[in-house]
């Protein structure tokens, strides 16, 4: 018996949490699923009735403007996040005194809610007060900021803010990769007289393929999830210009009454997170294992 | 060889590396200004009375420092119908998220524990699969989680949130540990195994004392998400139960009354404060906690 018992323990000790994931995500995803092929409104229903809600949401002029919104922020973010990034650690990279402080300066942002994020972004874009008043009182009569409240602007706003906060981490992952660089090979290229940015161009970035991928993976999961950065700037608005489709799930679920439109908008907005993912994950657990 | 040997002994640096050096500093000189901006305007504009904030300009520093509308943030402003600032709220927060990460993080090491050194058939499939739960992007789970917590008694309660944060936290922090766990020999594991110490006993004595880094990483890591974590707060709470930044966004975007710029602004500073001081004192911890968490496998 207590041979039997210590044979088990490791499994009865992770069978709580598997259990739990079991039901907490997979279970959870099939409901979801599930009521997504219902005529749920206020209240869930299990008659399955086919891909009614689907149809409903790809004929929504709502949800074309989140996808549309996610693809260009997504987009702008992630690139801009990238280059950036990679910019700022190569700039880092050279040898510099303040380098820990600066560092620090760069990737506070990334500790912080994005909550307070769009608060902060809020206020500083705020055209009667903020950046336009601003330059405005220097002599600039004509100047103009006001994308947060221009329809067709406000979603790059969000990029602004989402740029501003998850810049420095992209940083922080490329200072590391420029580190674990074999110093040798760069030496060896600088006493062959190779100039700086060709060392760079043609060694330490391609070098650092693996990652890109990592931050990419992380922006885009980012991306795809943002709901409070724009519920804290716009709130989704003006109208519904910068709905995404976390906000516009939101939305049919709590505001709206409309589960079954929530849960088929949370099965796409699954569907994009799966394609970028799960390729990622499953080259990264068979590379461990071979 | 006599040309190496110039090479060192000629002038360090030409006019144009120098220029280029200065070029560099101002790059990041002005980067970090870029950085630090919003949270200069915050600090003046919560320190400025709304009188000054209205005449003055968004980048000057205040005329007259009042701490009027950081007492106010605290203590007297409106979220909805109540008037009380922001301070309850706060203490919401703590009062989910310290057992949350504590959960989870004792969670984390056991798992992490069991799937780096005690590995049993399938065991690679359990992770992957605790694995993938991190990347679901959680609206998929938000309706049925709204039921279930309304089944178990839990809705609109803290004591919901903290189990809706441990559920959706355990996949990480196993992450976290088994990658640590996994760099210790299995041949110590093995010895004290022959010397007849049980599961548990390893776990105590052997692993335990070994994993303070991953520790402090994991909780740091922990910790941030979940304070700053909007979507679960705003979705499982209610009225009185709101964690601190759902209480935030609601002051700043209430519709009713006069709009107070510098009290907005001291409310977001105080909903960052402990992260904000996480990061002060322990950046370093916080950083591999991101890295360890974009670096999987």
């Amino acid at each position: 018996m207590t041979e039997w018992l210590e044979r088990h323990v490791p499994k009865m000790v992770l069978a709580p949490s598997f259990v739990a994931v079991l039901i907490f995500v997979y279970g959870f995803i099939i409901w979801t699923g599930w009521v997504s092929l219902t005529r749920s409104k206020l209240m869930p229903k299990y008659e399955i009735k086919g891909f009614i809600q689907y149809d409903r949401l790809f004929a929504s002029p709502r949800w074309d403007t989140a996808m549309d919104n996610l693809f260009i922020f997504g987009g702008l973010f992630i690139g801009i996040s990238l280059i950036l990034g990679l910019f700022l650690a190569i700039l880092l990279d050279q040898k510099i005194r303040a380098e820990g402080a600066l560092r620090t300066i760069y990737l506070y942002p990334m500790a912080l809610s994005m909550i307070v994020t769009g608060t902060a972004w809020k206020w500083i874009m705020n055209p009667g007060l903020g950046i336009e008043a601003t330059v405005r009182s220097w002599g600039f009569e004509s100047f103009t900021f006001n994308w947060i409240t221009d329809p067709n602007m406000a979603i790059y706003a969000v990029v602004i803010a989402a740029v501003w906060q998850a810049s420095g981490f992209v940083m922080a992952l490329f200072l590391a990769g420029l580190r674990s660089v074999d110093e040798e090979i760069i030496k060896a290229a600088q006493v062959d007289g190779i100039p700086t940015w060709r060392i760079y161009s043609a060694i330490i970035i391609p070098s650092m393929a693996p990652i890109f991928l990592s931050a990419f993976i992380v922006l885009a999961h980012l991306a795809i999830k943002s709901f409070d950065l724009v519920i804290a700037l716009t709130g989704g608005g003006p109208g519904y210009a910068t709905d995404l489709p976390a906000t516009y799930m939101y939305a049919m679920a709590f505001s709206r009454g409309d589960i079954g439109q929530a849960a088929s908008s949370a099965m796409v907005m699954m569907g994009v997170v799966f394609t970028i993912v799960v390729p990622y994950l499953y080259s990264e657990l068979r590379a461990k294992h071979d | 060889m006599t040309d190496f040997t110039q090479s060192y002994t000629a002038p360090r640096r030409s006019f144009g590396q120098l220029a280029l050096r200065w070029l560099l500093f101002a790059l990041l000189g002005l980067f970090a200004l870029f950085y630090l901006m919003p949270l200069f305007v915050m600090v003046t504009t919560s320190l400025k009375s709304l009188e000054e904030i209205r005449t003055g300009s968004l980048v000057a520093l205040p005329r007259d420092v009042t701490f009027e509308a950081w007492s106010t943030a605290w203590s007297g402003t409106c979220t909805g119908v109540k008037c009380e600032g922001l301070r309850p709220y706060f203490w919401n927060s703590v009062l989910m998220t310290v057992p949350a990460v504590f959960l989870a993080t004792l969670l984390g090491a056991v798992n992490g524990y069991v799937i780096a050194q005690w590995r049993f058939k399938g065991a690679n499939l359990i992770f992957a699969m605790m694995l993938f739960g991190c990347f679901i992007p959680f609206q998929v789970v938000l309706l049925p989680m709204a039921r279930s917590l309304g089944i178990l008694g839990l809705a609109g309660s803290i004591p919901g949130l903290i189990f809706v944060h441990v559920i959706y936290g355990i996949g990480f922090t196993t992450l976290f540990f088994r990658n640590y766990y996994v760099t210790i020999p299995a041949e110590l594991t093995k010895a004290a195994k022959v010397d007849g110490a049980g599961f548990f006993r390893i776990f105590w004595s052997i692993f335990l004392p070994l994993s303070l880094p991953i520790v402090v990483v994991t909780v740091i890591w922990q910790f941030t998400n979940i304070w700053n974590d909007f979507l679960f707060g705003v979705s499982f709470s209610q009225a009185g139960t709101q964690p601190v930044t759902v209480a935030l966004n609601n002051i700043v975007n209430s519709t009713t009354g006069v709009k107070e710029y510098n009290v907005d602004m001291a409310a977001a500073i105080i909903a960052a404060l402990p992260t904000l001081l996480v990061y002060v004192v322990a950046g370093k911890y916080f950083i591999r906690g991101l890295t360890a968490g974009s670096v999987k496998g």
